[in-house]
């Protein structure tokens, strides 16, 4: 059921026995499981989720205070579903895909009142339809039949739905329509509207997934250059707080090249939220230009929101976002974060009285979490074309200690590990994305497109990086222990050239105009100067130069100013013919 | 209103009763004893013909012949700008001796969640008067930033200190009256830390701005569960719709989590983590994010909870939870307090979320980010080097390294430590970051922006250092 329908589908009314919290029980409810009811007098939105002989359980999506037995139960008979159409696009949503703006307009407060209900997408609003058939060709599900200007960056498809037959195309028209008017009939008697339903724990049908091989560029250079993620692939971000999860994630939304991003702010902070709708509408998109919101849809379903929303919340994102992939476009997903969104699980699971798998979690924790992992990928789609998601999840581990069981059970699915370091973020090294922890499995299938796209050399140049910052590793053991004057020339001038790879490509600020994305030639021509750093000062080393004099030279210290250099095709040549002479004057 | 003598079962706080009415979930009970005492409590549970009740004094003196009354409402606070310069109990009734509070709302405590669409970005910086927390991990209005404290450290003197002394410095030049309303909210602090709060209070004259919600150490337990929840419906009413911009003090959040246990535990609830529910992040979310501003309202609600890390270990389940739904964390720190440093904050797993927005050219200074950043670098390399001089001695360190360490030192003993009386501008936090920075070589400032290094970088200083480390 979503929102857009009347109320008035009812089945067969029940009565509440018992409230505790979000949960609440009824007898006499005739209901399958899932279905969405409303509770109690103001009626609230809930969803069935246990059935025992003549008791019901509900979920409540919204507040339950002063709620009591004996109010009535009312079914829709529907599962929870979401409005999809035009309209998504630049809007902001609570766990359920009520719009908050909307909201916030119904109930005249600045607070989240109950038992109002708006639907996902504005029925009023008219839209120009531009038909891309004509009559007399036959459409499959899944085939577009129009096209609609949905924001100044998005072209909406407008879809035969993946549940009709199809056929011939018997009228269509240009013209402006409501989302809920006919804009196509086909001769099976089928009518288009621009308005799909669809529910959310259902993945939308789409064909078999494909090997993703082109990377989502993020436009960060340790995601980039060290652990790339593809389009279509799935990725974790884990880490303790203060790492700089959201950060992180904030900057893969607001750069990644993807072509719509929905962002899940799962049982997260109001101001993060609040940041996100105050500074997307005034970033330009590097890929367009437009400003970013063009592209983006969020959900928030805040901490303090409803336990019950911040389940659903995660199934409302990725059946949008599938949508988008049906049109045939790259889809990011950002859930931050999944760790509240198991939480969620566990609270609804206790108060049921499930018996608990590890750390109270319910036993299908694993299940639920792969699930919805898998709904990522790149896609043949039913229509024949191609498109992808590629979901992004934020963990939140307690204490910071990666073995608990989200987190476990996240990296068992996901392809790339992003793993944040609370030490590297003391330290004010961001991104603190931990270099010797984290991995991508993408990388062998995605170096073609480098080569291809960015430099021949780039998977060699790549594993030059990982070399150093390897050896670096091991000789800091030994640097703790007896200094590192203790050590030999070659391997003090390698922790010097490990020391630029570490602050002047790795990290990047988040904050700084220039320095905040960072294009894939960029990426690479700013460590191919550190690489020239090298290769030069190994050179004088061989030819007797004393490691300080080669430390001292002039040009080192203006790597670090690379990342934020605006003119970086000149300030990287000058460096590296600077470099070049000076470190050969010295022999 | 009906009224039960129906009780069932007594267990820990909770009281079983059965009703043949039905009653809604979270409504205030009235339950009189026989020697014709009053307590409240509110339903956990309600099914069809039986609720159970927490009592929040304590079932002490409660027999199956008490009489049961539910009230048809959930939890109410009256509130009033009266309320200013009142001292109440755990519970919302006065202590202080004075007159009857006339409320002119009665409003719930529970409080509804802000719409994140409705509300506005925290951007404006509140000057503390302490270093470590403005130069470093900046404070703004409408934040939620708990101190990270652990038992015997002097986490009471800081709040006060910040209580005192913050101001919105743009707004006083306007001459618009920068001060902060406090609501100070106490769970379970023993009546000593009462007194010095109360103390503290008369002394300054911040009473009067003020309001004190008492839960001590000898009340009982699952009034912790309501104090809060009083206190931030008090800011709530005072910043939304009477302009203030108000300074939630909650301290001891460990104490409230303890009761929040109790309760769980006397529910025979599936426990959590060491034994907390696992809604105990919902339940904390509730309260820390009723800080903020909303569009269109010119008050504020930013909140300082304290809380005492059982073990100082921040992995425990409260500093924990709480720390992912904070903006930040102050960390307190034993070792510096041994060493008398006044604070003693350790600002290197402190953290301000907002930070960076709040400070910056028109807001603090322009060059505040970049100092920041650089002095969070140089300390934490300096603390590296420590562990390495315990090895090898001072003299087998570099000339650099050498530095390094001094400005550890030196960043300790003159930018953290001030004392609990001294109030320093952002410019003098700032100058005095510079004045240690510049003992540091300048090609070792590369996180700052050279035309910075330029502008505020002391010549003289790198020279007066060099000369003190010829001698």
């Amino acid at each position: 059921m979503s929102q857009a329908e009347d109320i008035e589908s009812v089945d067969e009314d029940g009565v509440i026995e018992s409230v505790s919290g979000p949960v609440v029980t009824a007898t006499d409810l005739d209901a399958r499981m899932n279905d969405v009811v409303y509770v109690g007098d103001e009626g609230l939105m809930g969803e069935v989720i246990e059935i025992e002989g003549n008791l019901t359980t509900i979920q409540v999506y919204e507040e339950t205070s002063g709620v009591g037995p004996g109010e009535p139960v009312q079914n829709t008979g529907e599962p929870l579903s979401v409005d999809l159409g035009p309209g998504m696009m630049d809007s902001i949503y609570d766990g359920v895909q009520r719009p908050l703006d909307v909201l916030e307009d119904k109930m005249g407060t600045a607070f989240l009142d109950r038992g109002v209900d708006a639907p996902g997408i504005d029925l009023e609003k008219k839209w120009e339809f531009e038909p891309t058939v004509e009559e007399g060709d036959t459409v499959e599900p899944g085939d577009a039949v129009g096209v609609v200007e949905e924001t100044v960056t998005i072209d909406h498809k407008v879809m035969v739905p993946p549940d009709y037959e199809g056929g011939e195309v018997t009228s269509i028209e240009h013209g402006d329509f409501t989302v809920e008017e006919t804009v196509a009939e086909l001769d099976s008697g089928e009518e288009i509207q621009m308005h799909q339903e669809w529910p959310v724990r259902e993945a939308r049908p789409a064909g078999d997934k494909e090997t993703p091989t082109e990377p989502l560029v993020t436009g960060q250079r340790v995601q980039d250059g060290l652990f790339p993620l593809a389009k279509g692939g799935t990725a974790a971000i884990p880490g303790p707080f203060g790492s700089g999860k959201t950060v992180t994630q904030q900057q893969l939304a607001k750069w990644s090249d993807a072509d719509i991003v929905v962002y899940i702010g799962c049982g997260e902070r109001g101001n993060e939220m609040t940041e996100v709708i105050e500074d997307f509408p005034e970033l330009p998109d590097p890929q367009t230009g437009n400003p970013l919101m063009a592209r983006t849809c969020l959900i928030a379903n805040t901490s303090n929101m409803p336990v019950a929303a911040r389940e659903s919340c995660i199934y409302t994102g990725i059946t949008i976002a599938e949508y988008y992939r049906d049109m045939g476009y790259d889809v990011a997903l950002m859930a931050d974060s999944t760790s509240r969104w198991a939480e969620a699980m566990r609270e609804i699971s206790s108060r049921l009285e499930e018996m608990p798998g590890e750390e109270g979690y319910p036993a299908y924790l694993a299940a639920a979490l792969s699930e919805f992992y898998e709904r990522a990928g790149k896609f043949q789609l039913i229509n024949g074309g191609e498109g992808s998601i590629s979901v992004v999840g934020a963990v939140s581990p307690p204490g910071g200690d990666f073995s608990e069981p989200v987190t476990q059970n996240t990296l068992r699915i996901v392809k790339t590990f992003w793993a944040l370091d609370a030490d590297l973020a003391e330290r004010r090294h961001f991104p603190s994305i931990n270099w010797n922890e984290s991995y991508s499995l993408y990388k062998d299938q995605l170096d073609p497109w480098w080569a291809d796209n960015v430099a021949d050399d780039w998977a060699e140049t790549r594993q030059w990086a990982v070399d150093v910052l390897d050896e670096e590793d091991e000789l800091q053991e030994i640097v703790q222990l007896v200094g590192k004057d203790a050590l030999p020339e070659d391997q003090q001038l390698t922790m010097e050239v490990a020391r630029y790879i570490r602050e002047a490509w790795l990290q990047q600020n988040a904050l700084h105009d220039v320095d905040t994305y960072c294009e894939p030639d960029k990426t690479y021509r700013m460590l191919g100067a550190i690489k020239t750093f090298n290769d030069e000062a190994f050179d004088a080393l061989e030819a007797g130069v004393p490691v300080e004099e080669i430390q001292d030279v002039d040009a080192a210290p203006r790597l670090n100013r690379m990342g934020t250099a605006e003119e970086w095709g000149e300030f990287i040549d000058e460096i590296e013919s600077d470099l070049a002479d000076q470190l050969r004057a010295l022999y | 209103m009906k009224e039960y003598q129906t009780i069932t079962e007594i267990s820990g706080p909770l009281v079983f009763a059965e009703v043949d009415e039905p009653v809604g979930y979270d409504e205030i009970v009235e339950i009189e004893t026989e020697d014709g005492r009053t307590l409240r409590g509110q339903v956990l549970e309600s099914s069809d013909g039986i609720v159970s009740i927490q009592v929040f004094e304590g079932t002490g003196g409660i027999d199956r012949n008490a009489s049961v009354r539910f009230l048809g409402e959930t939890m109410k606070m009256p509130v009033t700008e009266d309320l200013l310069g009142r001292v109440l109990d755990g519970s919302g009734n006065p202590i202080d001796g004075g007159p009857e509070i006339v409320p002119d709302e009665r409003q719930d405590i529970v409080g509804k969640a802000i719409n994140p669409y409705s509300r506005e970005y925290p951007e404006e910086f509140i000057q503390t008067g302490v270093s470590a927390i403005d130069g470093m991990n900046t404070l703004v209005r409408g934040q939620k930033l708990p101190i990270f404290s652990g038992s015997g450290l002097p986490h009471n003197e800081l709040a006060l200190q910040i209580a005192r002394q913050a101001t919105v410095p743009e707004e006083d030049e306007e001459g618009e009256g920068s001060e902060f309303a406090v609501i100070f909210g106490a769970m379970g602090i023993t009546a000593e830390e009462a007194n010095e709060f109360m103390d503290d209070f008369e002394r300054t004259g911040a009473l009067e701005r003020s309001v004190v919600f008492m839960n001590l150490a000898d009340d009982p337990a699952v009034e912790r569960q309501v104090t809060p929840r009083l206190a931030l419906t008090t800011a709530e009413y005072l910043a939304f719709e009477k302009d203030y911009h108000v300074l939630v003090i909650l301290t001891d959040m460990t104490n409230y989590c303890e009761a929040l246990r109790e309760i769980g535990a006397a529910r025979e609830e599936v426990p959590g983590r060491r034994g907390y529910p696992g809604y105990m992040y919902t339940d904390l979310a509730q309260l820390y994010e009723r800080a903020g501003r909303i569009e269109g309202k010119e008050g504020s609600v930013t909140q300082i909870p304290i809380l005492t890390m059982p073990g100082d270990d921040d992995t425990h389940p409260i500093p924990d939870l709480t720390g992912y739904i904070t903006e930040g964390q102050i960390m307190m720190d034993r070792d510096l307090n041994s060493q008398g440093i006044e604070p003693p904050v350790n600002v290197l797993p402190s953290l301000s979320r907002l930070m960076d927005d709040g400070i910056g050219e028109g807001l603090t200074r322009e060059d505040h980010g970049d100092v920041s950043d650089q002095m969070y670098a140089a300390y934490a390399e300096g603390e590296d080097l420590r562990d390495l001089v315990n090895i090898v001695g001072r003299e087998a360190l570099s000339e650099r390294d050498n530095k390094f360490l001094d400005f550890a030192d030196r960043f300790e003993s003159e930018f953290v430590q001030q004392g609990y009386d001294t109030n320093r501008s952002i410019d003098e936090t700032l100058e005095l970051g510079w004045d240690l920075l510049s003992a540091l070589p300048k090609t070792e400032l590369n996180r700052i922006d050279e035309e910075l290094i330029a502008e505020h970088y002391r010549e003289d200083e790198t020279e007066a250092a060099e000369v003190t480390a010829d001698d």
